[in-house]
């Protein structure tokens, strides 16, 4: 039995009968490029139902869960928004990892659970779309199965607790309902959805799904699964990204016991970054992972350095001084209101710094690894991954197999960061599997991992600020030289700006004379997408030199910010459509002002630091206190308010505000990725250091703000304006401006 | 390489000659490991035992994801070879519950404070904290900051919280029997 019940002209709600006599719910997605093709003529429904709730006669009511989740706490909060809209038990409630699944109809491929991403801020958003519509179809069934049953007028039956209430107190339990739901008719429309007052778990704290799991140790990771007669590989990439392998000796290798096989790999030409090896690089496979440890260790071999053999951080940033203090024309203007040039002219004031950020790295708790096996007509995947499509498309592109025999599992994943929507690690894996014939267990060591990766791009920022005779903030003008994430990734050369700026980035629309351009680097080192990106490293340039301006003029630096953002108001968006709204801004700005009392004074030497920002409709600010004793930071206190509209998950949401402090706080302390002659320097996490618990802050204080607009993304919001707070009171607690990151080596120097 | 519980084999086989290994116990259950003596423990416990609980993150003994309890003491099971380890006594993240299966305080005050995020580096902080706590059942918040873990997701202060936490409930517990 299959029924479909239309929601728009490109989704529709579908029900079959599972095989255990299961009510089955799902969305199901076309293709955007559907067009204007009337839903009757897009195929065989069956095959294309995204099902996401599953009853079970016994009671039990199984979710999908189709954003892998890294830490973003996805598979609490996407089931929680069926959960709700179903009336489910969250008790008797199983959570369900999806896969991807290509499916075909007329022509045409689609991806059964539409979006299915992680790390972006994208999950919640996209949930809100489409998920509750699910949880309110299998509801409506059940309330319809219970009217026939109780003879009750399905207007007077209410849901709670996985039960069907009649007025009278009689309780239908929803797993005796379903054989009865499933030869309902279907509704003609959808049903309605829930009004926000009767939602019961959205808004509620709960904690990580796979928390009991997890802390038993019972959780397993892609890392954590073998299979029998998987061999174990361990590999070394060439130190030189572009570099080639000189020569190689493999009998000591081979001579360990345990060890089965060397093998080379290498980056296809012309593919894409992220979809093919990240470098030349040689495996060592064995029936574990000491062996191939071992016989790694013991490989004589040299590499030859490509054409980038003289790189260096230093000369990369002379490269970024010197194209930023040249006439030479911008890469790209982004963004140009009024004449910054002509304002220049009669600027009684001006105020100029240049900050300089380092390349990063994601060093994701759990290293980059893959489990395939590669049978005549089938694939087996195992891997750690923020785009389980993504991921299946580049097994599908590497073997030939079609999308239905290829099965990609999703387990929980240690830490993405965006690391993960690359998959060079499972191309490689893949690459290993068919040259041996034998499944592969895929791992990277740390040192690869960190000299490996798809780093996020450093930048130089040459920022201008103009003030009128009555000192008031007449022109803005940040010019930004960087190497783009998008180059290599089949990008158009005209797009490669837009992975590097953003033209409603602060303080856009709040300056009369603004300009914005960008000046394009090439770099040696591989990037890739990061965690808020381009955000991060603006927003420490730019709000560093809102406090310099406020130096300048002897203002407070709140004072400054308030000022700047005026009127409560909507500011039109020029590149996403989202309005910037000045109100929600200014308060969370005020509320961590309020809550870190920044009015009074210290007097105890402590400095205080505030930074806001915003992403696609959410807002976030942080307000730091410091102090500096000889050489030794502190940080006392750290308060962050954040406003994503309506939360789901309040528990949620402050893992996610206090995960992105951490990780602002930790990238700004002490990390940094250098090049020289060629070579990536930092090797492991003792030279690319994570904050240790004595340099945080013993609690991160998140305010969130209540709301009833539609929820954004939370995982990326509170990670920009952290570094920025923090730096800022630093500078307030020694004087000490800091221009240049990571903070710590450059605060000792100029201490 | 291969492992298994000792056993003692029935008299009526044929006598073989002792297999020569490594004794051990891991979590209450006796092993003997009879594969390469230089083999890092963190091998032994994933590999060959499929205990997983124990990760992998760094190659410097930084991170400390991988560590155990040996003989009741903190240790990190990638910088301990397989050699030094006969007679020991080894607990994981997997031992951590009681026998019967009951959580640890500080497993449930994890789950309590939501310290989770991505998980992954968890059980060797659970290890780490289980190893403070006998040492000093109430840890200030300076014997916190003297662990040596990493978490990549910023959990820290709500690890913090649930150390203090458990270590409130073990007092309460040990001050009522």
């Amino acid at each position: 039995m299959t029924v479909r019940v239309p929601l728009t002209r490109r989704r529709f709600l579908q029900i079959m009968a599972g095989a255990t006599g299961a009510l089955i719910v799902g969305v199901r997605q076309a293709r955007a490029d559907d067009g204007d093709t009337p839903l009757a003529l897009l195929g065989d429904p069956v095959t294309r139902l995204g099902p996401y709730v599953r009853i079970e006669p016994d009671g039990r009511v199984i979710l999908g869960a189709r954003d892998p989740d890294c830490g973003e706490g996805t598979h609490t909060s996407l089931p929680r928004i069926i959960a709700d809209e179903l009336d489910a038990d969250w008790t008797r409630v199983e959570v369900l990892s999806l896969g991807p699944d290509l499916v075909s109809g007329n022509d045409s491929l689609h991806w059964r659970y539409g979006h299915q991403r992680s790390g972006d801020g994208s999950s919640i958003p996209a949930a809100w779309q489409d998920l509750r519509t699910a949880g309110a179809l299998a509801r409506w069934l059940l309330v319809q199965a219970a009217a026939q049953t109780s003879g009750v007028a399905a207007a007077n039956l209410r849901c709670e607790n996985s039960a069907v209430i009649a007025p009278d107190g009689r309780r239908f339990d929803y797993g005796s309902l379903v054989k009865s739901a499933l030869r309902q008719a279907p509704p003609q429309t959808a049903p309605p959805l829930k009004t926000p007052d009767r939602f019961r778990l959205i808004g509620r704290p709960a904690g990580d799904v796979d928390a009991e799991a997890m802390v038993r140790g019972e959780e397993k990771f892609a890392i954590d699964q073998y299979m029998a007669e998987a061999l174990t590989a361990v590999v070394l990439h060439c130190p030189w990204p572009d570099g080639t392998l000189d020569s190689i000796d493999t009998q000591a290798t081979l001579a360990i016991p345990g060890v089965r096989k060397v093998l080379q790999f290498q980056p296809e030409p012309g593919q894409p970054l992220g979809s093919t090896p990240i470098a030349n690089g040689v495996a060592v496979l064995a029936d574990d992972t000491w062996s191939a440890l071992r016989g790694r260790d013991a490989l004589k071999l040299s590499w030859k350095p490509g054409k980038n053999a003289n790189a260096s951080t230093a000369a990369m940033e002379q490269r970024a001084h010197d194209l930023l203090q040249s006439q030479a024309e911008p890469t790209r203007h982004v963004r140009e209101d009024g004449d910054f040039a002509e304002a220049a002219k009669k600027a009684a004031h001006r105020v100029e710094a240049l900050y300089t950020q380092p390349f990063v790295a994601h060093a994701t708790a759990e290293p980059m690894n893959c489990l395939v096996r590669i049978d005549t007509d089938r694939i087996h995947v195992v891997t750690p991954t923020q785009s389980p499509q993504e991921a299946l498309t580049v097994v599908q592109r590497l073997t030939g197999m079609p999308a239905s025999r290829i099965d990609v599992q999703v387990p929980r994943t240690g830490g993405g960061f965006g690391r993960r929507l690359d998959h060079d690690f499972l191309a490689e894996a893949v690459t290993l599997a068919k040259a041996t014939g034998t499944a592969v267990k895929l791992m990277w060591t740390r040192d690869q991992d960190l000299q490996h990766d798809f780093y996020r791009p450093g930048a130089l920022h040459r920022m201008q600020a103009l003030l009128d005779r009555r000192k008031r903030l007449i022109g803005w003008n940040v010019r930004k030289a960087s190497a783009s994430v998008l180059a290599g990734r089949e990008v158009p050369a005209d797009r490669l700006w837009t992975s590097e700026n953003n033209p409603d980035a602060l303080p856009a629309g709040l300056i009369p004379n603004f300009s914005s351009t960008w000046y394009e680097l090439d770099s040696p080192l591989p990037r890739g997408p990061s965690r808020a990106g381009h955000d991060v490293v603006d927003a420490f340039a730019t709000q560093m030199f809102l406090d310099e301006i406020a130096h300048v003029l002897r203002k407070d630096p709140l004072d400054l910010r308030m000022e700047l953002l005026g009127e409560p108001r909507m500011l039109p968006g020029m590149a996403a459509s989202i309005p910037i709204d000045t109100a929600r801004l200014a308060n969370v700005l005020q509320r961590v002002a309020v809550r870190i009392d920044w009015r009074k004074r210290r007097t105890n030497g402590h400095g205080l630091g505030i930074a806001f920002h915003h992403i696609d409709g959410a807002y976030c600010a942080h307000a730091f206190e410091v102090s500096v004793r000889g050489e030794r930071l502190r940080i006392h206190r750290a308060v962050c308010a954040i406003d994503v509209g309506r939360v789901v998950n309040p528990l949620g949401l402050q893992a996610q505000a206090m995960g992105a402090t951490v990780d602002g706080i930790s990238t700004a302390l002490g990390q940094i990725i250098q090049i020289r002659d060629g070579r990536i320097v930092q090797t492991d996490l003792h030279d690319y250091p994570l904050a240790r618990m004595a340099q945080l802050p013993n609690e991160v204080e998140v305010i969130s703000i209540p709301s009833d607009l539609a929820p954004t993304g939370a995982s990326i919001v509170a990670m920009p304006s952290a570094a920025p707070a923090l730096a800022s009171a630093v500078s307030a607690a020694t004087t000490i401006r800091v221009r240049r990151l990571p903070l710590m080596p450059e605060l000792l120097r100029k201490l | 390489m291969q492992a298994q519980p000792v056993q003692t084999p029935p008299d009526t086989i044929t006598r073989v000659p002792p297999r020569s290994g490594i004794s051990l116990r891991i979590n209450g259950e006796p092993y003997l490991h009879t594969g390469d003596p230089a083999m890092p423990l963190l091998w032994y416990l994933r590999d060959v035992l499929q205990l997983t609980g124990t990760k992998y993150g760094c190659d410097s003994n930084v991170c400390a994801a991988c560590t155990v309890l040996i003989d009741g003491k903190r240790a990190l099971a990638c910088a301990r070879t397989m050699e030094t380890l006969a007679g020991s006594d080894v607990t994981t993240v997997e031992g951590l519950a009681g026998p019967d299966g009951r959580l640890h305080a500080l497993q449930q005050a994890w789950i309590d404070e939501d310290a989770i995020l991505c998980g992954y580096c968890q059980p060797g902080w659970l290890m780490a904290a289980a190893d403070l706590l006998r040492r000093k059942p109430n840890p200030s918040d300076a014997d916190i900051d003297a662990l040596p873990n990493l978490c990549r997701c910023g959990s820290q202060p709500r690890i913090r919280r649930a150390i203090h936490r458990a270590a409130a409930q073990l007092l309460a517990t040990k001050a009522a029997k």
